[in-house]
């Protein structure tokens, strides 16, 4: 039992996730597109190429290897039997997340949050509530363009988060940040398929490595 | 070894019932109750001497109403013995397993029925869109065959809580009709149809088609209708005759010596002279109740209402906008505590 959660520690990339995406995918999905120049947030200076006509465009390197981090961190939370929760506020894209969550057999929560729902859990939930392992925000902005609540909840809770941010965003408190577009379709798509595939890879991997270890 | 009593304050004895929060019923004694229910209506059937396989709800309510007559008013405070399942109300069971995953994968929201439903609802949207799509693509018409609308209401909101199993707020109810609303409004959403059904109601016909009695005829020949009026307490029935004179009798007593004050006389000829046929009916009447002016009401509605079998349609339309067919709904008014009467009120004392 041991053996099968520090092995693969060992390995920077266990369950191979860099082979889910180049950056011809993500150039494709827009995933490079930012807010205007005008939109942009301070700490997001060091994530952005470029602007042009008025457009900040994301650093699709930088990307790809905050990308490769976040997505081999989510694989191992998976492994792990963690629980994950999916979080958007983007009303167009509510409806693929749940999607998303209900296929990786993991949790979403694309709805008005409720004040205590994590600092209050035992409370609202009732007693021995589990919380999330890990918080992947697909979208850190509210519907009033302000950092969702469940990033400062979090860390707070010491959950460790994953979070797409766009030009607009605060990358402080967010524990695994991919710099990228939130607001195209295609983009969500392209991450909504990427955490998809790489959970579904993790809990494979664990259960082939449990059954290994049976047969022994 | 003598038990010594020990003193303790009341402050000790105080427990803080509502800390606890509603009380939690387990399976275990959800079990246990619908065991000593069962046993229990088997006692009751062989006490009452019936035969304990075939005791239904109905023997049990009737048995317990023999065995415990009481006379409160309430009738959820009499004594009953119902199915726990009745009693006890349906509470949510623990939402996760062992390991501590939750069940449900929008747990995490706070209320996860609502959102599924909502989710659910969403996707048959988006699968209608779809469909519709589709036939766009083929250029195939698009039918609506026409739902009754009329005939059919959404659930209530509080429907909605039982079939749920949780509270939900009225920004969230009307949510989710105007969702079920687009939904039923889309061209192809017959597809779905099984899915709108869940949530709507028949509503049954409110107006009821007010009845005209045809005419009926005695040994005689002669047309009459009977009907009945009513008037405070004063409850009346009258049979109106084809080809008469005009006789009126109440009780076995001309209207003369029953009535002797012409008020109550020109209240019993109104409907007939509103319709001009004074002197072509014949009328037998029987009154009980009220008073003198209630009576003489009541003989005036039941006349009018008979009178609408020998009249065309357009004059029953007169008469119920003349008020004749309505039925007057003043009673006398109750005596309130601290007041006189049911208005006047104790003569006031400056000091």
């Amino acid at each position: 039992d041991d053996k099968l959660l520090s092995e693969p520690l060992s390995h920077p990339d266990f369950f191979n996730v860099k082979e889910l995406f180049t950056l011809k995918d993500l150039f494709d999905a827009r995933v490079h597109l930012g807010h205007k120049k005008g939109c942009r947030h301070r700490f997001m200076e060091p994530y952005i190429f470029g602007c042009r006509l008025d457009q900040d465009i994301i650093d699709l390197e930088q990307t790809m290897q905050h990308l490769q981090l976040a997505l081999n961190f989510t694989a191992h939370i998976a492994y792990r039997k963690g629980i994950i929760l999916f979080i958007s506020r983007k009303r167009q894209f509510c409806h693929l997340v749940e999607r998303t969550a209900q296929a990786c057999g993991e949790y979403a929560h694309t709805r008005y949050w409720q004040g205590g729902l994590l600092t209050n859990a035992h409370i609202q939930f009732g007693a021995g509530v589990r919380l999330p392992d890990l918080i992947v925000f697909l979208s850190s902005l509210n519907n009033v363009f302000q950092p969702h609540v469940a990033i400062r909840d979090a860390a707070k809770m010491n959950i460790p988060t994953v979070g797409v941010v766009d030009t607009n965003c605060n990358p402080s408190l967010i524990t695994y940040p991919i710099p990228g577009n939130d607001d195209s379709p295609s983009a969500v798509e392209l991450y909504c398929k990427l955490f998809r595939m790489t959970i579904i890879r993790a809990k494979d991997k664990r259960r082939q490595s449990e059954a290994v270890e049976e047969l022994r | 070894q003598m038990l010594r009593l020990i003193y303790t304050t009341t402050a000790v004895q105080r427990k803080n019932v509502g800390a606890s929060g509603p009380a939690k019923y387990t399976e275990a004694f959800i079990k246990k109750q619908i065991e000593e229910f069962n046993l229990g209506k088997r006692h009751l059937a062989n006490m009452m001497g019936e035969d304990p396989e075939t005791f239904t709800q109905e023997d049990i309510d009737r048995a317990i109403a023999y065995l415990f007559p009481s006379g409160l008013f309430d009738k959820q405070a009499r004594p009953m013995m119902k199915h726990p399942s009745e009693i006890f109300p349906e509470q949510r069971k623990i939402q996760w397993g062992e390991d501590g995953r939750p069940f449900h994968f929008l747990f995490y929201t706070g209320k996860q029925s609502y959102y599924s439903l909502m989710h659910e609802t969403y996707e048959k949207l988006l699968n209608v869109e779809k469909y519709q799509d589709h036939l766009i693509a083929q250029d195939l018409p698009l039918q609506k065959e026409k739902r009754n609308l009329a005939g059919s209401r959404w659930l209530t909101k509080i429907e909605l809580e039982e079939m749920l199993l949780e509270k939900l707020s009225d920004d969230d109810y009307s949510r989710f009709v105007q969702l079920l609303q687009k939904l039923s409004d889309l061209p192809c959403s017959d597809i779905e149809e099984k899915y709108i059904q869940k949530f709507s109601k028949e509503v049954p016909v409110q107006m009821e088609k007010v009845v005209i009695e045809p005419l009926q005829y005695d040994e005689r020949g002669v047309a009459f209708s009977t009907s009945e009026g009513r008037r405070k307490t004063a409850r009346a029935t009258a049979v109106v005759y084809d080809n008469g004179t005009g006789k009126m009798t109440v009780n076995g007593i001309d209207i003369l010596h029953y009535f002797p004050v012409l008020q109550d006389r020109e209240q019993l000829l109104f409907p007939f002279q509103f319709l001009g046929r004074i002197g072509k009916h014949d009328t037998v009447c029987t009154v009980s109740g009220g008073g003198r002016s209630a009576q003489a009401g009541a003989i005036r509605l039941a006349c009018a209402k008979a009178l609408r079998s020998f009249v065309t349609g357009k004059e029953v339309e007169f008469m119920r906008q003349a008020g004749l067919l309505t039925v007057d709904p003043r009673v006398k008014e109750r005596k309130k505590p601290g007041q006189e009467g049911a208005r006047r009120k104790f003569t006031w004392k400056k000091r």
